[in-house]
């Protein structure tokens, strides 16, 4: 169950970004994962529940990407996705293949909430008088 | 929408490279042991020590959930190490690791064992600064072990099959463990060894030996 320390680090990025952009919070986050990542989409949402409560993530909107392992054959040239288990060049079956997909965990996007423009008391100043009388 | 492309392991790995950094410099080569509860990691890590401690400083790092029983073993054998107790944590991360490296009074020059959580799967997304990780596969398990947890084997560099001196007495096919390994991840170096008895531990210790050798002529020549 590394998936609750995974989410305090999530959290702790979102909290940054949300200090960063004066923002109010965040409405959604979406999250790669890589078939060899190690990490579970379902259990890594079902963490996040709990981790967001009283954070800037409280309201947001979870969504997870899965990214299939590929590989690159240096025998053959051939790119191409396998099975997370089994990393033999699909075409000619060599051993001599390189991971070029699947092992990412990333914090892909983020959408802030931002708050209400208020009325800036400076720029209020700047509107010229109406003209005439 | 803002793209963001971060890294969500990205403070682990920061807390991973200056740990990695830290060992460098005392040209100590640090392995991450992982495998499943009861592959014989401690056992092999003693029978490891008792053949490298003459030569050169060894230092231990143990992790489990709880008791300090594996640090004591490994405390008899003469070389110290530090216990470190993850409570319901499944994984050591390299904050804690860099935690004991700054407890821990660190030869100049040596191996440090990491024996991670007996866990098969959160371990083999942390990176704890080490210069390797080294899966335990023991002849009492399935063959198919490596294809039903690749992210670790994968994350390994080197897979030992433990516990050869069972061989005749289970149902064990090692060609057919080995090529599931190698399917995993076509790189993984295997050693077929057995901590009970010493089989095949030459060519594992012999390939300690050149990892340390490698460290200090790239510390000699940085």
């Amino acid at each position: 169950m590394h998936e609750l320390s995974l989410c305090e680090d999530i959290i702790d990025q979102l909290t940054a970004l949300t200090r960063r952009h004066g923002a109010k919070g965040v409405a959604r986050v979406s999250v790669r994962i890589g078939a060899l990542a190690g990490v579970e989409p379902m259990l890594l949402e079902q963490a996040f529940q709990s981790a967001r409560i009283d954070t800037v993530a409280e309201r947001a909107e979870f969504h997870t990407e899965w990214v299939k392992t590929r590989v690159s054959c240096l025998a053959c040239g051939m790119d191409a996705e396998t099975a997370p288990n089994d990393l033999r060049c699909p075409a000619c079956g060599s051993h001599d293949t390189k991971l070029t997909r699947g092992e990412e965990l990333t914090l892909a996007s983020v959408e802030l909430l931002v708050p209400e423009p208020e009325v800036d008391p400076v720029s209020l100043d700047c509107i010229p008088a109406p003209r005439g009388h | 929408m803002v793209a963001i492309e971060q890294n969500i392991l990205a403070k682990n790995d920061g807390y991973a490279e200056q740990n990695r950094a830290l060992l460098r410099e005392r040209r100590i080569f640090a392995l991450n042991l992982v495998s499943s509860p009861g592959s014989g990691k401690t056992t092999l890590l003693v029978r490891t020590i008792e053949a490298l401690r003459s030569r050169c400083p060894v230092t231990v790092i143990e992790g489990d959930q709880q008791t300090a029983n594996d640090a004591e073993r490994i405390r008899a054998t003469g070389v110290p190490a530090l216990q470190i107790n993850t409570g319901k944590g499944c994984h050591l991360d390299a904050h804690m690791v860099g935690a004991a490296l700054r407890e821990m009074k660190l030869p100049q020059q040596g191996f440090l064992f990491i024996e991670n959580v007996g866990n098969l799967v959160c371990p083999a997304a942390f990176d704890l600064g080490e210069a390797h990780k080294v899966a335990i596969l023991s002849v009492t398990e399935g063959e198919d072990k490596p294809l039903k947890y690749p992210d670790m084997f994968l994350a390994a560099d080197v897979m030992l099959l433990n516990k050869c001196d069972l061989l005749p007495y289970v149902r064990f096919d090692v060609e057919l463990a080995v090529a599931n390994a190698l399917r995993v991840n076509p790189t993984l170096a295997v050693f077929q060894v057995s901590a009970e008895t010493g089989q095949g531990f030459d060519d594992w210790l012999a390939w300690l030996d050149s990892g340390l050798a490698a460290l200090a002529l790239t510390a000699a020549s940085g």
